[in-house]
């Protein structure tokens, strides 16, 4: 008997796996460690619900690339900028336009997300092409294109005609490091819809069924013949050629759904968060959303919907419960929570690129 | 007898159109960046003096920590993003041996004496995870420098002050815990290196001026390969040779010589001696090497690892070698690198080491699986040139200093990116064209 | 007879896993001896080999039995260290050449001559520096026993194949101890003129004492240059013979015969002359399996099986007709040319494939045994979607009765059509397989090493479901094998490939010694 529970232990870490299994002791410890120092359960609650709706789609923007053989998108920065220059046009247009029409908040967020969509499209096509030539290599080639067109961009923010008083440095050139949605109705409108309370908890139901509504697209996408072809080019290429399948064409897919989903998920980050972030805010996110869907149980080469969900709630809870929890045990400790998240965040990822093999 | 009637003649003779065309793509990079940095410093109207007074320094500091990379490329493990770690050791040191108050040269030896082992520990420990990601030991280092971070953070930030003790005011942040965000080495290792006569209340010792070091340089070459003509029987080099070195000699003595008469401030620019030996004794040091057992083994490796294997070299254990070997030279070129900065940032002056190295490096005209010497000084020094260039170019064209420093960053990764690309196309290429396609 | 031998294997026995695939081997080498093995794919050549060189595969599933003596003492060899020390070289299939370094380097692969320098005594041997003089004269003097005029600091890169070998086999007597050296498959790789070279090269070193053993599948090859030959047949020892006593034509009976488990078909059928396939100089680029131009014409409903040795091209005509691999040639089906290069158009013009590597194209091994099944008609054939408002997605229902259908019809040993396709068993796995192209609805089927890795009484099940389908359904068979007696059991006609063309067709029932013949790469006279 004791045999047997030994081997269940055994397949169950092969299965899960050590590191997972280190993140997972580690978040139970500071759940306990919370309510051992009396912080505010709810409050704590509350704001890991947030946190889980705002990442939520960037995560998920990783489902596509893993199924149609990329890899975590590296370079899912680049949806993230197409994301910022939809949120910057809807609300230039909204300036420009107060004299004829008032946007609402809700128009304006669908009108981000619609501009932002076509860049995105566009973008994704390209990147795709791109990683299909560079077959074998590309999470590093996806660092490195998201890192260059992150800096690129820095450049263009100095230079795109965008003029509305919130946006464009009063003096100088170029916009704000950092833009405020405020006024705008746009704040935590998701957040604020339908959103409810049990006890002191504030559950954001339109940030979540957002979220879930997204997860329902992709699920539907993957049980489509294109969504089924994807995922069998992701698995197996060479079954895939010999199935009828275009390869090329299903990752490039991949790759432009996963840039649309970038796009999509930095508008619902910002709405919620209440300010547009530029210059250097996209560069290290895809580092966090690969983190996350690696921690929720995906490999480089496999993810499922479930992933998405647990690693989100599983690692963006850590970095919310850690910061108090740091804090409480002694104030010296104040950084805590930001170190925890880089060994965490970086230590799976290189625990999943050891996991994946060789060449 | 057989003769090698089938061998395709590789040398059939190129016009001279193609050979030009040829050169050029072969060096696109390169060339590209010599018009870039040619056309930022007359854009920028920069004071040459100012501008040999800068890039002196920057090539003093830099390019040990560029050399470093050059032996994981031969070894096949492509561009060593981790040597991050070694940065981070040598920092480590450097915080110590200011803390226990060792200054100077004795400081700056004591460092590298004791950097050493760590960054041995640290490379033996990155080459093992390489060994287990094959084929993405790029990223892996990547991630692994982000990784190390958090670590570096926690042991600086959290740990130094509390668990491991530290009482010093001037280092340690106002509530016992942590090493403040700067720290300063003047009066202490700074230009330990660069001015090892500083201490002892001699400034130029070692540190002659540019137009001298020329003149004794010429000097010494001469000198040396009449030497070895003479006493050691060595092969002459051919007419054509010889006489345009001579010329190029020649002139510099005399450009040399003109400077130190007229009294210019050219003479301002000094050289430290101290810091360009050591960088020519590691390239003396990479020559040597690559024709030692473990080199070859090394160049074997990187050609391919099964064949390597099946010949009975042990590839793994290689593999670790040429890391930890890359770590050390890593800590020994940050150490050097911040002695002559004089101050860093205790959480940030390692960060982006990886990325200026690889894109200098790169921009020298290095693949991801071929590098030289010359490749990694040029690159050096044409990296540093745009650095140098490119904010003030910025004011100039846009009338914003930032347009330029926003543009050398861009230029870091996209030369990384492009470079990183074009090497795993042609690898595509390769196997499509191994199949027959 | 005095002369001592310098290598015996002594009742040399394998076994993996409980399968015997060696056993009691006799094998007696003298110095300057030319000894030939021969046998068909799985006779157990390369498991000899492999033992004589002790590779890991060996040592790691339990050893050998019996003994090996080198030069009259008993050793016990195991790692192929060890039997570089006692002296056995061997010259691979595929060349151990690095492109980017020069000959001598290559023949010095981690055998450098080495000098000490300022760091050695410090840090040891691998400080030691590189003796390129006393190297190049090393590889001058390999080349030149070789009878090689080519300079020895050329770069191998670019070198032809012919002069790799040769590199090669330099490199095995510079070793300075070398007694033996196995050629494994020299040839196979070489143009006729190079091949004839490599003959001359072998006997040079003969002269010099060195043994040789010679694995080939050319017999006019083996008669013409060896001095003793030994067939290996299922991993027995079948004959040793003198190459003055015996002919080509005995070897290949030797070498092929065995009894041959039923005929399944009992007399030979007569079809209507209706052509199913037709292909004219059919060429295909599959690396390793090369097809040089094949002109076949297959019969509606027969079940027709292609033959030949590992190499020789057989398995590249299936996958060059699917779209698999880059062709060129003509091919009609039904009278109708069919494009080559996509098989998403074969398998419109009702094609159908069960690959030979059914891990590597065959399957997605992480998908469910549903989806697998029905995946390549969901794609080409749009079968198993529904309507759902604007959205046409999977069909679950239908897929889910289909699978069962198939699990059921195949006896496929699952616990549900939702399992993991990994978790099976090989020949479960094959069977998952065979219903993907059966869900195709083919009228040509092609099966490419059905039976390859699983046990068996699995075997005989996919066969006779082959078997079944012909018969029943009247579906054309095009079966690859490596197994002459799995081929001769169940086709109607087999075609034998050898060196990227058609040797011959022949019948089950003809003669082993035609089989023999036609895999040693001896063409069937016109006529004959």
């Amino acid at each position: 008997m004791k045999f047997d529970l030994l081997s269940i232990g055994k397949a169950f870490l092969a299965n899960f796996g050590l590191a997972r299994i280190i993140i997972l002791a580690f978040f139970i410890f500071l759940c306990i460690m919370a309510v051992v120092f009396q912080l505010d359960v709810a409050e704590l609650l509350t704001s890991s619900l947030v946190r889980i709706g705002m990442w939520g789609v960037l995560v998920l923007a990783m489902l596509p690339a893993i199924r149609s053989g990329i890899g975590p998108n590296f370079g899912v920065s680049l949806g993230i900028l197409c994301g910022l220059i939809g949120a910057l046009t809807a609300l230039e247009m909204a300036f420009r336009l107060r004299e004829t029409v008032q946007f609402s908040g809700g128009v304006l967020f669908l009108l981000a997300i619609l501009i932002s969509i076509p860049f995105a499209v566009i973008t994704g096509v390209f990147y795709g092409w791109l990683l299909n030539r560079v077959k074998g290599s590309e999470m590093m080639i996806a660092t490195y294109v998201g890192f260059s067109m992150v800096s690129i961009m820095k450049i263009a923010w100095l230079f795109l005609p965008y003029t509305s008083p919130e946006m464009a440095w009063p003096i100088g050139r170029g916009v704000r490091v950092q833009i405020s949605l405020a006024g705008r109705g746009i704040t935590r409108l998701l957040n604020n819809f339908l959103s409810f309370n049990i006890g002191d908890v504030v559950v954001p139901t339109g940030l979540l069924l957002f979220f879930a509504l997204m997860c329902f697209l992709v699920w539907l996408f993957m049980r489509s013949k294109t969504g089924v072809a994807m995922h069998a080019a992701g698995d197996n290429p060479r079954f895939s050629e010999a199935a009828g399948i275009n390869v090329n064409r299903s990752r490039m897919i991949g790759t432009t759904l996963s840039t649309v989903l970038g796009a999509i998920g930095i508008l619902v980050y910002a709405q919620s968060y209440g300010f547009v972030q530029l210059y250097e805010g996209p560069m290290f996110m895809p580092f966090v959303a690969v983190a996350a869907v690696l921690i929720g149980g995906a490999s480089v080469k496999k993810a499922t919907i479930t992933h998405v969900v647990i690693g989100t709630a599983l690692f963006l809870g850590i970095q919310v419960v850690a910061i108090p929890v740091a804090n409480a045990f002694t104030t010296e400790w104040a950084s805590m929570g930001e170190i925890s998240r880089k060994i965490i965040q970086n230590g799976v990822i290189l625990y999943a690129l050891t996991q994946a093999g060789g060449e | 007898m057989l003769t090698p009637n089938s061998i395709p003649e590789e040398k059939v003779k190129l016009s001279n159109k193609q050979i030009i065309i040829k050169f050029l793509t072969n060096n696109m990079v390169t060339i590209m960046f010599i018009v870039l940095g040619l056309a930022g410093f007359f854009i920028a109207g920069m004071n040459p003096f100012l501008f040999l007074f800068d890039i002196v320094a920057r090539m003093s500091r830099n390019s040990f920590l560029v050399l470093s990379l050059i032996i994981p490329v031969v070894a096949g493990m492509g561009l060593n993003f981790s040597i991050v770690l070694g940065a981070m050791a040598g920092q480590a040191l450097l915080i110590f041996v200011t803390h226990w108050g060792i200054t100077g040269l004795p400081g700056i030896l004591l460092c590298i004496v004791l950097v050493t082992p760590l960054s041995m520990f640290l490379g033996y420990l990155t080459g093992k995870l390489f060994n287990k990601a094959k084929g993405q030991e790029m990223i892996a280092g990547l991630i692994l420098a982000f990784f190390a971070q958090g670590i570096y953070e926690l042991i600086f930030l959290q740990l130094v002050g509390g668990i491991i003790p530290m009482e010093n005011r001037v280092l340690i942040m106002g509530q016992g815990i942590g090493v403040r965000t700067t720290v300063d080495l003047t009066d202490g290792l700074k230009y330990g290196l660069d001015w090892p006569g500083l201490s002892w209340g001699m400034p130029n010792l070692l540190r002659p001026t540019l137009p001298w070091t020329i003149i004794v340089g010429v000097i010494v070459l001469l000198v040396g390969y009449l030497a070895y003509i003479l006493f050691f029987k060595g092969k002459r080099a051919s007419m054509p040779k010889l006489i345009s070195a001579a010329a190029v000699g020649g002139f510099l003595v005399y450009w040399s010589v003109n400077q130190i008469q007229t009294a210019s401030m050219i003479n301002m620019v000094r050289i430290p001696l101290l810091t360009w030996f050591v960088i020519l004794a590691l390239c003396l040091f990479i020559v040597f090497f690559s024709k030692t057992k473990l080199g070859q083994d090394m160049r074997s490796v990187g050609q391919d690892r099964h064949v390597a294997a099946v010949s009975g070299i042990q590839v793994d254990r290689v593999r670790v070698i040429a890391i930890m070997m890359s770590m050390v030279m890593a800590s020994w070129g940050h150490i050097i690198f911040l002695q002559n900065m004089g101050a860093f940032s205790t959480y940030g002056s390692h960060e982006q080491i990886g990325l200026y190295s690889v894109a200098a490096l790169l921009i020298g005209g290095a693949t991801v699986t071929k590098a030289t010497i010359g490749q990694a000084l040029l690159g050096v020094f044409l990296f540093h040139t745009l650095f140098i260039v490119s904010p003030s170019a910025g004011r100039q064209l846009f009338g914003d200093a930032q347009v330029g420093e926003y543009f050398r960053v861009f230029v870091a990764y996209g030369v990384i990116g492009a470079t990183l690309a074009m090497h795993a196309w042609r690898k595509l290429l390769q196997r499509k064209g191994e199949l027959g396609v | 007879m005095g002369e001592p031998y310098l290598l015996q294997m002594k009742n040399i026995g394998k076994s993996y896993y409980g399968t015997q695939v060696l056993q009691d081997i006799n094998l007696s080498l003298k110095p300057g001896e030319i000894h030939a093995i021969v046998g068909e794919n799985g006779a157990g050549k390369s498991t000899l080999m492999n033992i004589l060189f002790g590779m890991e595969v060996i040592h790691s599933t339990g050893g050998y039995e019996g003994e090996i003596h080198v030069n009259g003492k008993k050793e016990e060899i195991d790692s192929p260290q060890k039997a570089m020390e006692m002296g056995i070289g061997m010259v691979h299939q595929e060349f151990m050449l690095l492109p980017n370094f020069t000959i001598t380097e290559n023949i010095k692969l981690n055998r450098e001559n080495l000098k000490p320098s300022f760091l050695s005594r410090v840090f040891g041997e691998k400080t030691k520096r590189l003796d390129f003089p006393t190297m190049n004269a090393d590889a001058r003097k390999a080349l030149n026993k070789l009878d090689i005029d080519i300079e020895e600091y050329v770069m191998v890169a670019g070198l032809p194949v012919g002069y790799m070998q040769l590199t090669e086999i330099a490199r095995e007597i510079d070793k300075t101890n070398v007694k033996v050296i196995v050629f494994d498959e020299p040839t196979a790789v070489l143009a006729e003129s190079e091949a004839e070279r490599l003959l001359e090269a072998m006997k040079i070193i003969a002269e010099e004492g060195i043994a040789i053993l010679f694995i080939t599948h050319r017999l006019d090859e083996v008669i013409a240059i060896s001095d003793n030959i030994t067939v290996l047949r299922d991993g027995k020892l079948v004959a040793t013979k003198k190459a003055e006593e015996t002919d080509a034509s005995q070897l290949a009976e030797l070498m092929v015969g065995r009894k041959i488990e039923k005929m399944v078909h009992g007399e030979e059928r007569d079809f209507k002359n209706e052509i199913a396939l037709k292909t004219q100089n059919l060429v295909v680029h599959m690396p390793g399996e090369k097809v040089k131009g094949v002109d076949l014409e297959i019969k509606k409903g027969e079940f027709f099986g292609i033959g030949g040795l590992a190499g020789q091209g057989k398995v590249g005509v299936a996958n060059g007709i699917m779209g698999l691999y880059p062709g060129t040639g003509q091919v009609w089906i039904n009278g109708k040319p069919l494009g080559l290069n996509s098989p998403s158009k074969s398998m419109a013009r009702g094609l159908a494939y069960v690959s030979e590597d059914r891990r590597g194209v065959g399957l997605l091994l992480d998908s469910s045994v549903e989806l697998n099944i029905v995946i390549t008609s969901l794609q080409n054939q749009d079968k198993f979607l529904k309507n759902y408002g604007l959205l046409r997605l999977m069909d679950n229902k239908g897929i889910h009765q289909h699978a069962l259908k198939m699990i059921k019809e195949l006896d496929i040993r699952c616990t549900g059509p939702t399992q993991l396709v990994k978790r099976l068993s090989g020949g479960n796995q094959q069977k998952v397989c065979i219903a993907r192209a059966l869900t195709m609805q083919p009228d040509i089927l092609f099966v490419s090493e059905p039976t390859r890795g699983i046990d068996v009484g699995a075997k005989r099940l996919v066969l006779e479901t082959l078997v079944r389908l012909n018969d029943e359904l009247g579906m054309t068979i095009i079966m690859t094998s490596s197994e002459l007696g799995e081929l001769r059991s169940v086709c109607d006609r087999i075609a034998i490939v050898s060196e990227g063309a058609i040797a011959g067709i022949l019948r089950p029932g003809d003669p082993d010694a035609d089989y023999g013949l036609l895999m040693g790469g001896k063409r069937k006279r016109r006529g004959a």
